[in-house]
């Protein structure tokens, strides 16, 4: 995969280097429509991506659809960026999360440079530094089982 | 820090208390046991021993002051807030993984 992870010393932001062997029309329905965005991002989400507003998302990874969370749609410019605000990963279904700080996700299109039809999508998540240490440390624990999860739904995924 | 060497730690994260007692040294900084014991459901033996255990995963470490022991986090050894970017990070390589294969599929 021809992802990187820009400045690894950060603790405030993940950002991913991405090229897609697609067209950008169709890299922004799978970001900007809230169903295919669903698809793979694993989460299934009751509304559509409108800027202003704000939807409640719910993991569809087998033995995580008790994790819930608010995304606010921050941003919506056709082809070029998308971007909403969330709590990362919540992994207790009975705290209430939304006084805490959230965190920032920007996707960014652009024309792949030398080629007739792909994409450069560049997602940026930031804002980690102001969650609180015991969230990260919550979250830390829970995060072991959610990448397991996505190991196996990738297996899954390949195997099929 | 590899997956094996990580692997006591989550067993020593895997419990309310010890979870509760490092999120307190986390946000409070160094404190005595009967600092830690005040508010919690357990007894004060309970934490004590809770902090042994997380002695012995290294997360945590005592420290004489006076007449009672100061415990703090191992932060090196702990470094949470690295490896919780990590795992994100690498829950974002997946997500792009499954973004790729339906968009170029």
């Amino acid at each position: 995969m021809t992802t990187k992870t820009a400045a690894p010393s950060s603790t405030d932001r993940i950002e991913k280097h991405v090229t897609l062997s697609a067209p950008r029309s169709r890299v922004w329905r799978a970001i900007a429509d809230a169903s295919e965005f669903g698809k793979w991002f694993q989460m299934k989400l009751n509304g559509k991506f409108t800027a202003g507003t704000t939807l409640m998302g719910q993991v569809t990874v087998p033995g995580y659809e008790h994790i819930r969370t608010e995304m606010k749609v921050e941003k919506v410019e056709p082809e070029t960026l998308f971007a909403y605000s969330w709590h990362p990963y919540p992994g207790d279904p009975k705290k209430d999360y939304s006084s805490e700080p959230m965190t920032l996700v920007e996707f960014h299109l652009a024309d792949a440079k030398g080629t007739d039809s792909g994409t450069e999508l560049t997602i940026i998540e930031s804002g980690f530094d102001a969650l609180p240490a015991d969230r990260r440390a919550e979250a830390f624990r829970m995060n072991d089982g959610g990448w397991t999860g996505q190991i196996k739904a990738i297996a899954k995924y390949v195997t099929q | 820090m590899s997956r094996s060497n990580a692997a006591p730690i989550f067993s020593a994260l895997g419990d309310e208390t010890r979870l509760h007692i490092v999120s307190r040294l986390c946000r409070e900084g160094p404190l005595s046991i009967t600092r830690l014991s005040e508010g919690a459901t357990v007894t004060r033996q309970a934490v004590t021993k809770h902090l042994h255990a997380l002695e012995d995963a290294g997360l945590a470490q005592a420290e004489r002051q006076g007449r009672e022991q100061v415990w703090s986090l191992e932060t090196k050894r702990l470094e949470v807030a690295r490896r919780y970017l990590d795992d994100i990070s690498a829950q974002w390589d997946a997500a792009i993984g499954r973004l790729r294969a339906l968009v170029e599929g």
